[in-house]
């Protein structure tokens, strides 16, 4: 299997705060991986030292053969990693489609001058773009909504359009943070199916961080489990349902 | 693609409609002198508006220092002409030129930043250069650089108003333009679509202060004078009321903008002092009723109206 990214002993603290602690993982090429854990175990700040959010104190992120860490986040980008926030973080006054066009400016072939003149591969170019923009709208089930604004769409459908936009700039890996958070049952089983889907036809990699054990279960073939920044256990869903840290982990935060 | 490419066209057409309009009325001495002076004055502010509009309006960042590259235009270009001897394009290009280049040397430190240090670092700007030139005896200190032949006409300035207004509403509906939009949104998740934050801040600061430096050149080669006194932090104030009246993030509003507050102080000519209190008044005002502008970070277009438009739907913009 061909590895895609190689995350080597890393840690950050902030101000006497081990928010992660020698924290390792690996995906594969087309691996769908879990990141769970209770509250403020630390997996959104993961997430931020491996898509360049924060620098890792110590450790190293190697991405694709390229070592990322220490690279500011648009840079991870422009190498192949997308993301989506656990706090929804849409251009909210941009409507639906120009937020997914909007990512796509890593790819565009035409200069300065020929946007402004508009002439040479402008046309061809934006054309292009509102057509691929419509094709992923179409698939998160968006495109009446092109025109609206981003703000005015409910939860649901904000969480979706983030997940498309992130899409839109072209990842070999995608990094989800909470993308069921607030969804309905209904939604969420119907979200984890195009989370599925989407691998497939994308032929990406993804990490998944999800609070709900049972859910993260379902569909990721293997788990990372993270307690007070510590990585306590990575394995098969089998092998983390039966591990008996993570039991405790979550049965304490239970009685807590 | 060709209703875009038509609908430039049918504002061309209009636009070239509006200046032959003007232009005959100038011609035929209906506008007399007074107006006339106040429609040039129109058309430099609208320059500026516009320019502002695009580092605070689009791109979100806070420059209140406009009115220092308006200064740098005026001056550079003065020097071309009077000073060097070159033609009134030369200096356009010069002045233009220097602000440009000036906006680049302030903006790549203090656009790396978060938080509010453009607004600081314009302001401060804006200041120094007038106390730079009040104390350069080469441009004439205090008294000014008098002198300047009249080059600007009507002509002049309207067709440069519609170069710069073009230029942004092109820029706008490119990439380069949604990436403004999207660092004005949210720099995090800018970030995150790779975009070069930074890169996208000067550019378009950059741009901004080349064109209030065009306007700068207009206006001295208007005047036939070049005074510190014209470059106070109060005329920087002045145009970031008419951008913040009309609505940050809307052009058309900038526009509006400009051109009421050209009107009022025409009107207010011969009560000076009673033009900051309409001022501040008009002010308050919009910022109880309508904080987001006249038009919000709308474009005023036909659709506003109801009138249709037509169905230009996902790809409709307007100028
Ligand atoms: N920028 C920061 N500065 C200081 N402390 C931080 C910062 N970011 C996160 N932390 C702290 O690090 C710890 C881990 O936070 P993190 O957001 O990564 O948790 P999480 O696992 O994502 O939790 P949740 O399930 O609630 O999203 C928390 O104690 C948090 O307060
Ligand atoms: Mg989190």
């Amino acid at each position: 299997m061909e590895e895609l990214l190689k995350v080597n002993d890393i840690s950050v603290v902030f101000g006497g705060l081990r928010a992660v602690s020698n924290f390792s993982m690996t995906i594969n090429k087309g691996e769908l991986i879990g990141l769970i854990g209770p509250n403020g175990a630390g997996k959104t700040t993961a997430f931020n030292m491996i898509t360049g959010v924060y620098t890792p104190t110590e450790g190293e992120i190697i991405f694709n053969g390229t070592k990322t860490s220490g690279k500011k986040s648009y840079q991870v980008t422009q190498l192949g990693m997308a993301r989506t926030f656990q706090n929804i973080r849409l251009f909210s006054e941009l409507s639906v489609i120009d937020n997914v066009k909007v990512a796509y400016n890593m790819h565009v072939k035409y200069g300065l001058v020929e946007a402004i003149g508009r002439f040479g591969r402008y046309f061809d170019e934006e054309d292009k773009i509102t057509e691929m923009a419509m094709d992923l709208l179409k698939i998160f089930h968006l495109e009446d909504k092109a025109d609206e604004l981003a703000k005015n769409l409910p939860y649901g459908e904000q969480r979706r359009l983030e997940i498309a936009r992130a899409l839109a700039t072209g990842p070999k890996l995608l990094l989800l943070d909470e993308p069921a958070a607030g969804m309905n049952p209904q939604e969420t089983k119907e979200l984890m199916e195009l989370i599925r889907w989407i691998r497939e036809k994308f032929d990406l990699a993804i990490l998944l961080i999800e609070h709900d054990m049972g859910l993260v279960m379902g569909v990721c073939e293997r788990i990372y489990v993270l307690e007070y920044g510590l990585c306590i256990a990575n394995g098969t869903p089998d092998e983390i349902k039966h591990n008996k840290r993570v039991i405790e982990a979550y049965l304490g935060e239970e009685v807590l | 693609m060709n209703i875009l490419r038509k609908s430039d066209l049918k504002r061309i057409v209009a636009c070239a409609i509006l200046f032959a309009a003007v232009q005959g009325l100038l011609f035929a001495e209906i506008i007399g002198p007074f107006w006339e002076l106040n429609i040039v004055l129109i058309c430099i502010n609208i320059i500026l508006a516009v320019s502002l509009n695009l580092i605070n309006g689009y791109t979100g960042q806070f420059s209140i220092g406009h009115a220092g590259f308006l200064a740098v235009g005026a001056y550079t270009g003065a020097i071309m002409t009077v000073k060097l001897g070159f033609p009134f394009e030369v200096a356009l290009v010069v002045g233009t030129v220097a602000a440009g280049f000036l906006g680049f040397l302030i903006g790549l430190p203090t656009l790396r930043l978060n938080g509010d240090y453009l607004a600081i670092a314009t302001l401060g700007l804006g200041e120094i250069i007038r106390i730079c030139i009040l104390n350069i005896d080469y441009v004439g200190g205090a008294s000014g650089l008098m002198g300047i032949p009249r080059f600007t006409t009507f002509a002049w300035v309207f067709w440069i108003m519609i170069f710069v207004i073009f230029f942004i509403k092109n820029f706008k509906n490119s990439s380069y333009g949604r990436c403004c939009l999207a660092i004005r949104e949210n720099e995090i998740a800018a970030d995150t679509m790779g975009i070069d934050t930074t890169k996208y801040k000067v550019m378009a600061f950059t741009l901004g202060a080349a064109f209030a430096g065009t306007a700068g050149v207009l206006f001295s080669h208007y005047f036939y004078i070049a005074h510190p006194a014209s470059f106070t932090f109060m005329r920087s104030f002045d145009i970031l009321t008419m951008v913040v009246l009309g609505g940050l993030g809307s052009m058309t509003g900038s526009i509006t903008g400009a051109v009421l507050l050209t009107f009022i102080s025409a009107y207010l000519a011969e009560y000076p002092e009673w033009r900051m209190i309409i001022y501040s008044a008009t002010m308050i005002v919009l910022m109880l009723h309508r904080p987001q502008g006249l038009f919000g970070n709308k474009e005023l277009s036909m659709k506003m109206f109801g009138l249709g438009g037509g169905k230009d739907g996902r790809t409709a913009e307007s100028k």
